[in-house]
């Protein structure tokens, strides 16, 4: 348990300073997440990587355990809105507005793309 | 204790245990209203966890920055929980491999999509200026976000407010929207509200489905990459 969430805040910690190193525009987090996968894609090839959190499920269950309260986290960050009130209470209605507005044809426009690009390369696929 | 009843909620009102514990039960509770409602997306347990917090907060005169010293030890597994991410990618790996294409095209035009559409609409209303660059990265995650309004003078604290409404609202539209358009492709429905509602809306498609979770979480960590480059163009281009 300890020994995997180490490995999770190890992978996290090389992120942030490969970014802030190299300073590139991207999250210290997501370097993180790639550094995770290319190690658990590496003991594929590797069985002797099989040990302390990589094996026995142990960085596995760990993260698991952390995405079944992936809301729970965003709750402290959300509570932030009371100190914005005299903000909302001028524009909130137009904010709600734009936000839903934006969320509703963001989702149209992403999961149609999703969809004809994947039925028009699978019909190319298809076709000899 | 016993001198002056107020001396103990004094006491522990300045302490981070109690806003930890008041944070996790609240989140507990309205968890528990969720799995009873059967996850019905009006029983959001982010948003009611908030509001019931934020009245408490209210009443009892409590500031955001006392509150948060309790919550930050919450707030801060957001960065592991991104990189947790890896697993149920790795252990969808090939799936995800078969959809690569479709993936990047819909990164592309979702990204875009939610990025400009917030601009504009926000022109069209006549918004300021300083709210509006506040508003221009909400659909990604809150830390990644913050950092973005922060590179352009932006307030970040109002771009976390931003985002967390707009993970709200793509969770609890996203089941209802999707059943609307009758498409039935998981991994099309749960990259979308990846895109648009990050990891509130990864959250949300981890409840409803296993792949459409897996495909949520890569959209939101491919969005966080694009949107910071993204976003500073955006604005560049269409804020006068």
């Amino acid at each position: 348990m300890i020994a995997s969430l180490s490995l999770i805040l190890l992978c996290q910690l090389i992120g942030e300073v490969t970014v802030r190193a190299l300073a590139v525009p991207v999250p210290g987090p997501v370097v993180g997440l790639l550094l995770l996968l290319l190690l658990l894609l590496a003991r594929d090839q590797f069985p002797s990587l099989a040990r302390g959190p990589l094996a026995n499920d142990g960085v596995e269950g760990a993260s698991r355990g952390l995405l079944a309260n992936l809301s729970l986290l965003f709750v402290p960050a959300g509570v932030g809105v009371v100190q914005k009130l005299d903000l909302l209470a001028e524009h909130g209605v137009a904010i709600l507005a734009i936000l839903a507005v934006s969320v509703i044809v963001t989702l149209l426009v992403t999961v149609a793309t999703f969809v004809a690009a994947s039925s028009l390369l699978s019909r190319a696929d298809e076709e000899p | 204790m016993s001198d002056n009843p107020f001396s103990l909620w004094v006491y522990l009102s300045q302490s981070p245990l109690l806003w930890l514990t008041v944070t996790l039960l609240t989140y507990a509770a309205a968890d528990a209203v969720s799995l009873a409602t059967r996850r019905h997306p009006l029983a959001n347990p982010v948003l009611h966890a908030m509001w019931i917090i934020g009245a408490f907060l209210l009443l009892t005169g409590t500031s955001y920055t006392t509150y948060f010293a309790g919550a930050q030890f919450v707030h801060f597994l957001l960065g592991p929980a991104t990189v947790a991410l890896a697993v149920p990618l790795y252990e969808n790996r090939k799936r995800v491999a078969a959809a690569i294409l479709p993936m990047l095209i819909a990164l592309a035009a979702g990204s875009v999509t939610a990025i400009v559409s917030v601009v504009l609409l926000a022109q069209a209303f006549g918004l300021p200026r300083s709210l509006i660059l506040a508003m221009a990265p909400k659909s990604v995650t809150a830390g990644v976000a913050m950092g973005i309004s922060q590179s352009l003078h932006a307030d970040p604290s109002l771009t976390a407010v931003a985002v967390i409404l707009t993970g709200i609202m793509g969770a609890i539209i996203v089941t209802p929207l999707m059943n609307l358009t009758g498409i039935t492709d998981y991994r099309a429905r749960g990259f979308a509200v990846g895109i648009a509602a990050h990891g509130i809306g990864t959250a949300r498609a981890f409840q409803v489905d296993e792949v459409a979770g897996v495909f949520a979480g890569i959209a939101m960590s491919l969005n966080a990459l694009v949107t910071s480059l993204l976003v500073p163009l955006a604005v560049t281009f269409l804020v006068h």
